[in-house]
């Protein structure tokens, strides 16, 4: 039987596993410690590695996560929790400026090691304020790299590469997914003795041959449950591929699968003006296009701020019934 | 921390020309807005639980004597802007209950028509400013409103309320200055209930011994610090700082110390681990503003015990009626989601007609 754990959980291992790796890494964040995390991802780590590694930090997420990328500099790797991603805009000129042009600015110099992450998603009906999904905000500045990881294995993974890497890696996840259940196997079962996932790698989450859908984030899940639907009713057979992380972008596993598959949709929660999809689908138009059979679409969340009401903020956010819907238009 | 309630020091503070002017009418509606307010919490509470409400719920419960006493004291051009735990000053400025429950519920009928939720409540019919749901985001509109009022010469203030916690966030600092620099009349309100989520306040902030609002000397500010069980000292102490802001144009910073009987949140699974449930029931027991409110008007001949009956009875019933409107209250359209995002649209003007606004699909 192999392993099944959920996304927090295997989150929280990853986290372990390179607190364990690294005598640098520090996790800092709003009750991480004390009260085991606002979502408890990291339950346990304050008891397993006291108050020098996992601290307890003020309502000053500018000041903190500054702080943090000025100690990255100096060789400490912070893992930054933001309680929500939405806080982020609060810190905004530290992680845009600071984190991302440093390096560049210092004429290679210096790096900053730091993650910050956190939940980036909407659809929880806590009003708009706390339901930004800023991934295609911050994959826009050079000097940052985005991770968008949709299911435990791929937390573990990735979580693990972004406290390797030497620059700045915001990783953003999903109070949604923090439930989900999947298989991750342990470490005595890898022939590396760990799960390491680098970033910039794609992966192709269900394959087939008639339409590509591409997304990143809890939007992957989505785009599964459609291409069950397109399978079972209407005899199509979908691929899903999913980015992991928008940048580095896996630019060949797109334009391999639409050279395949001659259509593709790009599903995401985020906003759809400039959003991960624009990118993308302009990416797919200049390189692939006399491989298409139909235009690109792109399925986002509604172009509005969240709508607090449940049954309404249902309705922003991407089904699986539109996806179908959109599919056939297409194919 | 903890609230003293001596009666030496409410009989001080009963005696404040402010609280002399009290009519027994002011005094039992002051009650009847504290009870009012924990009512419709609770009822609000029954039906989060119950599955009608989304999101997050911050309750007031334990800190009505904040908001009641201290927009008691305002007038025409005062105004109010507050952070996420919002419903108990959206009723005490005047905003009703079925507005209030029906936003909770997400309905049209709802204050913000189901837009908002619970941490954005907006009333500016009422001076009514919000509901932020950052921690801290409305600390430099608080001194905004200000700088409005004496732009346009309008004698007033604004009473912007904050956490002990969200004394921490930058923008706050910001707006100390600005508020100091340019004498904007702004009041913050420092409603110290001792934690911000799981974390105390001893574990949050570095402050001068006397305490938070003593941060206020390093921006040669006015500062005071209250116990905040009694409407008595609440209201005397804040009157001053609305004087100096009517008179002066200046700015304060009030500390009043409270605690919420509840979790941070009813999501708050925590609630008794960073606390104990000996000091919970402490605060509720020697601590809480209503019982202590009800005591003193009892002791003063003021009201009967049949009266508080009566009163609590009543807000009782109000919420409970909220509730019903609520339930029976249609969900807001569909087509509401493009609506109240820009003006111009909404106005249908030529700016609004002119170039594409939104990109969906
Ligand atoms: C910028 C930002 N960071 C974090 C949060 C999450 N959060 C909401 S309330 C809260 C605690 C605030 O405590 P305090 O200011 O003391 O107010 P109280 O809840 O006690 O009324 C936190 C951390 C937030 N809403 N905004
Ligand atoms: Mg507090």
């Amino acid at each position: 039987m192999p392993r099944e754990i959920t996304y927090r959980e295997a989150l929280r291992e990853g986290l372990d596993e390179e607190l364990a790796h690294d005598e640098n890494v520090v996790i800092i964040g709003e009750e991480v410690a004390e009260y085991n995390g606002a979502y408890k991802v990291t339950e346990g780590l304050w008891k397993k590695w006291g108050d020098k590694r996992i601290i307890d930090a003020p309502i000053s997420e500018a000041g903190f996560i500054g702080m943090g990328i000025g100690a990255s500099m100096l060789g400490v790797r912070p893992v930054m929790e933001l309680m929500f991603y939405s806080f982020a805009y609060v810190a905004f000129d530290q992680m845009m400026n600071n984190a991302a042009t440093c390096r560049y600015m210092s004429g290679g110099l210096t790096n900053c090691p730091i993650v910050v992450r956190g939940p980036a998603n909407g659809g929880t009906n806590v009003g708009a304020t706390h339901s930004h999904t800023p991934e295609n905000i911050f994959a826009n500045m050079p000097g940052l790299k985005v991770v968008s990881p949709s299911d435990p294995y791929d937390v573990k993974g990735l979580i693990k590469s972004a406290i390797r890497d030497n620059d700045p890696v915001y990783f953003m996840e999903s109070t949604v997914l923090y439930g989900m259940s999947g298989e991750v196997p342990s470490n005595d079962e890898l022939d590396d003795g760990e799960l390491i996932i680098p970033l910039g790698k794609a992966k192709v989450k269900k394959e087939g041959t008639d339409i590509t859908l591409i997304a990143h984030g809890r939007a992957v899940v989505t785009s599964l449950l459609a291409a069950e639907i397109l399978a079972e009713k209407y005899d199509i057979n979908a691929e899903v591929l999913d980015l992991r992380s928008i940048r580095p972008l896996d630019e060949n596993a797109i334009m391999e699968s639409v050279r395949k598959t001659h259509r593709a949709i790009y599903i995401e929660e985020n906003k759809p003006f400039c959003g991960v999809g624009a990118q993308i689908s302009s990416m797919i138009m200049e390189q692939a296009f006399d491989d298409l059979d139909a235009p690109v679409l792109r399925i986002t969340s509604a172009d509005a701020p969240a709508f607090y009401s449940p049954p309404i903020e249902k309705l922003q956010l991407p089904t699986a019934e539109e996806i179908v819907e959109r599919a056939l238009t297409i194919c | 921390m903890a609230a003293k309630t001596k009666s030496k020091a409410t009989a001080e503070y009963s005696d404040a020309p402010i609280n002399q002017s009290l009519t027994d009418e002011d005094k039992i509606e002051m009650l009847r807005k504290m009870v009012r307010i924990r009512r419709f919490e609770q009822t609000s509470l029954k039906h989060y639980q119950g599955d009608k409400i989304g999101g997050f719920l911050h309750l007031y419960i334990g800190q009505e004597s904040v908001a009641v006493g201290s927009i008691s004291l305002l007038g025409d051009n005062d105004h109010v802007i507050t952070a996420y735990r919002d419903h108990g000053h959206a009723l005490s400025v005047g905003m009703n209950m079925n507005e209030c429950m029906a936003e909770l519920f997400g309905k049209a009928t709802g204050c913000s028509k189901g837009k908002g939720g619970s941490m954005h409540y907006f009333a500016p019919d009422k001076n009514y400013w919000g509901g932020h749901g950052i921690v801290g985001g409305q600390t430099p509109l608080g001194a905004g409103l200000a700088f409005a009022l004496k732009y346009k010469g309008l004698k007033g203030c604004c009473l912007c309320y904050l956490g002990d916690g969200a004394i921490n966030q930058g923008a706050f600092h910001e707006a100390l200055n600005l508020a100091a620099l340019w004498d904007l009349p702004v009041i913050y309100i420092i409603e110290n209930n001792g934690y911000s989520m799981g974390t105390s306040q001893a574990r949050s902030s570095a402050h001068p011994e006397e305490g938070l609002a003593a941060r206020a000397k390093g921006y040669n500010m006015a500062w005071n610090k209250i116990e905040g069980v009694s409407l008595y000292e609440i209201r005397a102490g804040v009157s001053e700082a609305v004087e100096r802001a009517h008179n002066e144009s200046k700015p304060t910073i009030i500390e009043i110390m409270t605690y919420r009987h509840k979790g941070h949140s009813v999501a708050d699974a925590n609630a008794e681990k960073y606390r104990t449930k000996e000091e919970i029931q402490r605060y509720i027991e020697e601590h809480d503003p209503i019982n202590f409110w009800k005591k003193t008007l009892l002791e003063e001949g003021v009201i009967t015990e049949d009266d508080y009956k009566k009163i609590n009875r009543e807000a009782g019933d109000e919420a409970n009626a909220a509730a019903e409107f609520a339930e029976k209250s249609p969900f807001p359209d569909e087509s509401e989601i493009f609506d109240d995002i820009y003006w111009e649209v909404d106005n249908n003007t030529e700016a609004g007609r002119t170039g594409r606004h939104f990109f969906h699909k």
